[in-house]
């Protein structure tokens, strides 16, 4: 493979006047574990959708693994190996906990609507193979139990680990977190955060977080981008980032731990 | 060229009309963010209004069919529409508020099939002929025009064209100059905010119904005028024509839905003097499909992405 | 597998229908025609189902697609010269195929637009749509124009008319009950995450419009050759209405509470009739229920502020699947 896993070059995004990233250059490598930081309304989420395609650059281009992903659509992408989460839940919400992540299995079914209808042997191979996948994942993160209740009717921690679940239902390569320790308390976050580590080793993917969870963002990353008004502001180890004066500044004032 | 310019004429009377019903879509939209499917059948709504209130003016007052009596006539029924909106939203709409979109459509289809056969019900099914509040009659241009002299332009034309004008100047200074208007482009632009800043937002959803619905009501009116033969069933064309014409101009956007409105009339008045009658529903609704797809903003509207 | 496919189900319930043929042959012809009115409802609720039901897709214009089939169908069997006996079958069946194709295109150009547009806007377009293709029926001469279509063939019995149900209710609940369904589900739930997840939104709606459509057009076929007369005003926004009416009273996304439905708003207007013929009754009460459309519209409301999930859904499971 030639160059970085994924790479932003100089992209820059304006919703009218306001111009949410700016000029932003980031590289994240194989297996690479990278935080992204900055205070609220940094430009943080707006990158995610840069990188997922909800949203396209004004200028500068993002590549994944060397191959340029202008116009691609966002189900394009997810099946090229990038998957999110969403800062606000966005599960399936009438839907029950297992069908949230078959629903996400698609990209790998070899069967469409034809053989759906008429239940062919290879149509029924690919059910039987999404069933053990689902099932597999579940137990993996402890949902098996609420395998059948409605998305929307677990406990918000859960919901937050279903919609991790979700993502790598789709056999990720890069795995973008945004603020999944949101809402939780110490117990939970020194949880999720070994929990991080463990998808990486067991999945061997990329993992791009952000979070606001100092704590978290600094256990588990060896690499942190910080965001400011659009602007990246620093980049490095997170020992450095800690003692940057840029960073400290650009936090200053702000309210959150 | 004549011929072109009659068909100008007639469709711009036409248009008015639209113009009136589709600031009606675009002003609840703005708000809600919803279109009101019962909108057109607030138009007949003021039709009937008209055809019950008007020969009760008439007796009353002694006068005899003319100006005054359309001056009488018209704020009343105007009045009753913007009762009968208000009461729609209070009761069905408000309950609503916070549930999905889809809903909400849903609830405004009923009405309007409620205003619709119900309407069938309490009126009769068979079209009435509306009573005559002025006596329509061509205009006399005066011969200096020339040519231009044998347009044919009626009295209801130009009384049409003058109301409509009118009721979208006061429009304008409502929505532009009082409180109320600034209460509700704030609440277009940011429900959050607006409300965190004191706009009543029970308050001035029911004045947008309100002053929404008078406007049809005032179209109601003024289409019998031109045309008096009104059923129960008459609000569905003209609505659905009318929302074409707020979806062209840009739905949101005042200016954009007069525009649209005149635009649509003038179209269908062109269609119907050069194609067939047969082709102007169709074409209607093609122009409808072609914005959609190509400028799905409208004409003079702005294209909101959703924030993810 | 321990429980019979459904594709096994389907073929059974093929062969009663084929014993029970004979037995509705012996019904009168007001029988036959609710009967036959029944099964017609229940292919265009349950195909309208997974364009709105289940994808979240709201169409308005499901009778456009009827009047393209049951227009393309019934020239075709009147091109062919209306012959009986087994040429009569093929013909007619052949007919039918060619009338849903038809459909089922149409429903794909329809398709496209819905890729940009959501909720209301949709529904106003499809309503467009549905205009467009009765206008362009009604400025058609040798589809009869604005006189109508006359002298079609009675080929729609008993067995045709359910056998096209049953294949409408096995496509629909092939599609829909599976893990290739639940994309369907996710789209109607959230685009946005559905797309996050890599599905292809895009095709599943097309999917659903595609065969929507093709079902729609297959119970106009079959109308038109039970009734042997269409008009373009049959294929109106009220038709689709009545169509919306009973996805809606069913539930959006139920295969069962749909099928109710799609039987008691056949059966209700009879019942009214019936009821409005009464000479026993008050004339103000005769008057009201002789237009089923009010009672239909207030239940619509009421429906909606108290029970949006259908009247006839009674599994909590998607309680809350409109996000
Ligand atoms: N669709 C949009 N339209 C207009 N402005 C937007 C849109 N999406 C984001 N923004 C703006 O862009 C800026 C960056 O937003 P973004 O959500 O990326 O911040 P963030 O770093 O994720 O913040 P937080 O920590 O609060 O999640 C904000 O000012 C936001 O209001
Ligand atoms: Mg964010």
């Amino acid at each position: 493979m030639s160059g970085p896993f994924l790479q932003l070059e100089q992209v820059t995004l304006r919703f009218g006047g306001l111009t949410a990233v700016n000029d932003v250059n980031l590289t994240i490598g194989e297996d690479e574990l990278v935080g992204l930081i900055g205070p609220n309304g940094a430009g943080k989420t707006t990158v995610f959708n840069l990188i997922t395609g909800i949203y396209a650059p004004s200028s500068g281009r993002v590549l994944f693994r060397g191959q340029d992903l202008a116009g691609l659509p966002v189900n394009r992408r997810v099946r090229l190996g990038i998957a999110r989460t969403f800062q606000n839940i966005r599960l399936f919400g009438g839907l029950s906990v297992a069908d949230n992540v078959r629903a996400a299995c698609d990209a790998h079914r070899t069967t469409g609507p034809f053989q759906a209808l008429a239940r062919t042997p290879a149509f029924r191979a690919d059910e039987a193979d999404i069933n053990r996948q689902v099932d597999e994942l579940l137990a993996i993160f402890n949902l098996g139990r609420l395998r059948d209740a409605p998305a929307a009717s677990l406990p918000y921690g859960e919901q937050r680990r279903l919609e991790i679940v979700r993502a790598l239902a789709t056999k990720p390569k890069l795995l973008l977190l945004d603020e999944p320790a949101a809402g939780m308390n110490p117990t939970e976050k020194a949880e999720l955060s070994r929990l991080i580590l463990q998808i990486r080793e067991q999945f061997s993917l990329s993992i791009l977080l952000v979070e606001h969870s100092m704590k978290v963002v600094m256990g588990v990353c060896e690499r942190i981008t910080v965001l400011d008004y659009g602007f990246k502001i620093a980049e490095g180890p997170p020992a450095a980032i800690q003692s940057d004066p840029k960073v400290i500044e650009a936090y200053l004032g702000e309210e959150k731990p | 060229m004549i011929e072109f310019l009659q068909q100008l004429i007639n469709g711009l009377a036409q248009g008015g009309i639209y113009a009136l019903i589709a600031l009606g879509y675009t002003m609840v939209y703005g708000v809600l963010r919803f279109i009101n499917f019962a909108h057109g059948d607030i138009f007949m709504l003021g039709a009937f209004a008209g055809f019950y209130v008007g020969p009760a003016v008439l007796r009353i007052t002694g006068l005899s069919p003319s100006f005054a009596a359309v001056l009488l006539v018209l704020p009343i029924a105007m009045l009753a529409c913007a009762l009968a909106g208000m009461a729609i939203e209070r009761l069905c709409y408000r309950p609503l508020r916070d549930r999905p979109r889809l809903t909400v459509l849903i609830t405004a289809i009923g009405v309007s099939l409620l205003l619709e056969n119900g309407g069938q019900f309490v009126f009769g099914a068979s079209p009435r002929s509306f009573p005559e509040l002025i006596t329509d009659r061509a205009l006399a241009l005066p011969a200096s025009l020339g040519s231009l002299a044998t347009l044919t332009i009626t009295l209801s034309q130009v009384l049409v064209l003058g109301v409509a004008l009118l009721l979208l100047g006061g429009l304008r200074q409502i929505v532009g100059k009082t409180r109320t208007g600034l209460a509700m482009r704030a609440l277009s632009l940011n429900p959050t905010a607006a409300q965190l800043m004191g706009v009543d937002l029970d308050r001035i959803i029911a004045l947008t119904f309100g002053l929404g619905s008078a406007l049809a009501g005032a179209a109601g009116i003024l289409a019998s005028i031109q045309q008096p033969s009104i059923d129960p069933l008459m609000g569905i064309a003209a609505g659905l024509k009318a929302f074409v014409a707020a979806v062209l101009g840009g739905i949101g956007s005042l200016t954009g839905a007069v525009v649209g409105g005149l635009l649509i009339g003038v179209l269908e008045a062109l269609v119907v003097g050069y194609l067939s009658p047969t082709y102007r529903d169709p074409i209607v609704f093609g122009v409808l499909i072609l914005i959609l797809l190509f400028r799905p903003a409208g004409l003079l509207g702005r294209f909101q992405p959703e924030k993810v | 597998m321990k429980r019979p496919g459904p594709n096994l189900v389907f073929l059974f319930v093929l062969a009663g229908l084929a014993v029970l043929a004979p037995v509705a042959g012996w019904l009168g012809p007001y029988a036959l025609d609710i009967l036959v009115g029944i099964a017609i409802n229940l292919i265009l609720a349950v195909s309208l189902n997974l364009i709105n039901g289940y994808t979240g897709q709201f169409s308005l214009g499901h009778a456009g697609f009827m009047a393209v089939g049951a227009y393309a169908s019934a020239w075709l069997t009147l091109q062919a010269g209306t012959p009986s006996g087994v040429n009569g079958l093929v013909v007619f069946a052949s007919a039918l195929l060619a009338g849903s194709l038809c459909a089922g295109l149409v429903g794909l150009a329809v398709g496209v637009p819905s890729l940009r547009l959501r909720g209301d806007y949709l529904a106003i377009v499809t309503l467009g749509f549905n205009e467009i293709i009765k206008g362009a029926v009604q400025n058609a001469e040798p589809l009869g124009a604005q006189r109508g279509l006359t002298g079609i063939g009675q080929y729609t019995g008993f067995f045709s008319a359910f056998a096209g149900a049953a294949l409408a209710i096995l496509v629909v609940h092939n599609l829909v009950q599976s893990t290739y369904g639940r994309g369907f589900l996710a789209t109607h739930n959230d685009e946005i995450a559905a797309e996050s997840s890599g599905l292809d939104t895009t095709r599943y709606k097309i999917v659903a419009f595609a065969t929507g459509a093709f079902f729609a057009g297959l119970a106009g076929g079959l109308y038109a050759h039970f009734k042997q007369f269409i008009h373009p005003e049959a294929f109106g926004f009220m038709r689709s209405m009545d169509i919306v009416v009973m996805v809606i009273l069913g539930g959006m996304g139920s295969m069962v509470g749909v099928c109710c439905a799609a039987v008691l708003l056949t059966v209700l207007p009879e019942l009214l009739r019936a009821l409005a013929n009464l000479e026993s009754l008050p004339p103000a009460i005769r008057d009201f229920v002789s237009n089923r459309m009010i009672l239909y519209s207030v239940l619509l409301i009421i429906l909606m502020i108290t029970r949006p999930q259908g009247l006839l859904n009674f599994s909590s499971r998607r309680a809350q699947a409109s996000r």
